[in-house]
């Protein structure tokens, strides 16, 4: 694999002004099944998609709560994610006992990018291999940042991190002006369960095993919506599986008639997924190569890990 | 002579040679053999003083009163003390008792302040009275639990997050209490008597105007300074209130005068006093 010299260490710049370290910190969060987020005027939703290290194993844990106010879901290195999340609860709690008010959720995600940041800087620390989104309701409102190891902190309507998570982004995309008017919790869920779905790699299915959900708002505290506590909320889907699967089958059974799929909408989305994550390929692959080339790359590894081209 | 107090009284070192500082075990001499056994300093008696702080609420916010003195003992050592501090835009903390530990105090505050402001980038998340009070309190009983108190009696006095005023006190040793009239030292004995004919139960606030309450405060000053030999005529006034304007956002504004001075003085009772000093019955 191609390697180069500025990427010993997190503090040595490469010619070019790039931090490999960092860089490589961000793949990491790639790497991590995805988390989505998103906001309304009064809640905010997290939604995550788990994985299970065998067959016989238990899933990994992607949300975790910080404060009754306050949660987290990560994507990426969990060992990390713990390690913040810890801290953040520490910080939670301190600013209840010293101060008698709830910690605000700029402030918790500036403390922890000021931790990150940190690690970029020091010799012989590595950044954090993980990325957070950070849900909270305090003083000011429903608000959801994405906090990455280079330290850096946006607030966000919505977004999605970890694997395969430009398909929930451009759902999200899509779907943002009916997302912010929703005066309905379910609703937002729902379009949290529909962007995580676009997710999902074949042959998988959203199930109350895989999926996490939580919610916090005004009136609600942050709540964890697990195992068999998610099924209410599956059970308001449509579909459980990647529509982009879904045209799989099609194509199985009709192989002729791909290039007519009644949910054009659901190509293009496949389309600009591969565009984003996958730019070597963009030239030699067609909207409708796209699915089953996708497909090549997500069975060949067993984990379900999506391969990263080699460049 | 050697103006260090550790020195005062303490052998002639041309006559006698170098004192031998393990009597007594005490030195500020920073010797290094010495580090370890120098006596571990704790705070038993305040120094410079300052005396009540006075306080009420009204019915759209709070008033609150402090002298500018600072007496060191029974001598009226300094008049142009301030002992009202602004926290935030629209806390005020009013602080009586040592006066080192006064200035301690506001550097602990101005700190919190420049902290607040790093991680509240995008605005909206105050800081309000209670969690001053809090955080004060937490400082005080953090330092009386070390036996090394900060010696004040302070009064804290903003809004709460609802809008409603907020008047809270926490002294020295920690203890906290709240209440619509408030007041440290001399002035919880003097004062709070004469602030609790206008505001008899602690909801009654709400239907005090701004004038009636500041009439009151006033007279207490003057109280306080026709019977606390340790208060001066001249002191300061916050007034902070919530005022609706016309648009019906509320608008918080927080008044400080200074240099203010008890009016309408009459000695006439001085010549019934009697039973102190050289006059005898």
């Amino acid at each position: 694999m191609f390697r180069n010299n500025y990427d010993n260490d997190s503090v040595t710049y490469s010619p070019t002004g790039r931090l490999f370290q960092v860089e490589y910190a961000l793949e990491a969060i790639k790497q991590g099944s995805a988390a989505v987020g998103l906001v309304s005027k009064s809640h905010v939703v997290l939604a995550a998609l788990k994985r299970n290290a065998e067959e016989l194993g238990s899933y990994q844990k992607k949300i975790i709560k910080i404060d009754d106010h306050m949660g987290i879901a990560l994507a990426g290195l969990a060992p990390d994610a713990r390690v913040l999340s810890n801290f953040l609860r520490k910080q939670a709690m301190s600013s209840k006992m010293i101060f008698n008010r709830p910690l605000s959720t700029s402030k918790a995600v500036l403390s922890i990018a000021d931790k990150a940041q940190e690690n970029t800087q020091s010799y012989g620390s590595r950044p954090y291999g993980v990325g957070l989104l950070i849900a909270g309701y305090d003083e000011t409102g429903a608000h959801l940042y994405e906090f990455q190891p280079s330290g850096s902190v946006l607030e966000y309507y919505g977004a999605a991190i970890g694997a395969r998570s430009q398909a929930a982004r451009t759902y999200l995309e899509r779907n943002l002006d009916t997302i912010l008017e929703t005066d309905s919790v379910e609703d937002l869920i729902v379009h949290g369960l529909n962007a995580l779905r676009d997710t999902l790699s074949q042959d998988v299915e959203l199930t109350f095993k895989n999926t996490s959900v939580s919610v916090v708002g005004k009136e609600s505290g942050f709540t964890i919506y697990d195992d068999e506590e998610v099924q209410q909320w599956l059970d308001k889907l449509d579909s459980v599986s990647n529509a982009r699967n879904r045209d799989d089958d099609d194509n199985d059974n009709n192989e002729d008639s791909n290039t007519n799929t009644n949910e054009e909408t659901t190509t293009t989305t496949t389309t600009n997924t591969n565009d984003n994550e996958n730019p070597a390929s963009e030239e030699t692959t067609t909207a409708t190569e796209t699915a089953p080339e996708d497909d090549t790359n997500t069975t060949t590894d067993p984990s379900g890990d999506r391969m990263e081209t080699d460049d | 002579m050697n103006h260090d107090p550790f020195h005062w009284g303490r052998p002639n070192q041309e006559t006698y040679g170098t004192y031998n500082y393990n009597i007594a075990q005490a030195s500020n001499q920073q010797h290094e053999s010495q580090l370890d056994d120098f006596p571990k300093m704790h705070t038993q008696q305040p120094i410079i003083t300052g005396t009540s702080v006075v306080s009420l609420k009204f019915k759209d916010g709070i008033i609150i009163a402090a002298d500018n003195l600072g007496s060191y003992g029974s001598l009226l050592r300094f008049n142009n003390l301030e002992r009202l501090i602004k926290v935030g835009d629209e806390t005020v903390v009013g602080i009586s008792g040592d006066i080192s530990d006064l200035q301690q105090l506001e550097r602990i505050l101005a700190q919190l302040e420049i902290e607040e402001e790093i991680y509240d980038s995008d605005g909206g998340h105050k800081l309000r009275a209670p969690h001053v009070h809090e955080y004060l309190s937490k400082i005080l009983y953090n330092r009386r639990s070390k036996m090394d108190p900060l010696w004040n009696a302070v009064i804290v006095g903003g809004f709460n997050e609802d809008g409603t005023p907020f008047l809270k006190y926490v002294d020295l040793l920690g203890v906290t209490y709240g209440s619509s009239t408030l007041a440290t030292g001399f002035g919880s004995h003097l004062a709070v008597p004469l602030l609790r004919q206008l505001i008899p139960n602690d909801i009654d606030y709400t239907k005090v105007e701004e004038e009636d309450a500041r009439k009151v405060l006033e007279n207490c000053m003057r109280v306080l300074f026709y019977r606390d030999a340790r208060a001066a005529d001249k002191y300061s006034l916050v007034t902070i209130k919530s005022q609706t304007s016309e648009s019906g956002s509320k608008q918080i504004t927080f008044n400080h005068e200074k240099e203010l001075k008890v009016e309408n003085q009459s000695w006439k009772f001085a010549k019934d006093i009697s039973g102190y000093g050289s006059k005898q019955l």
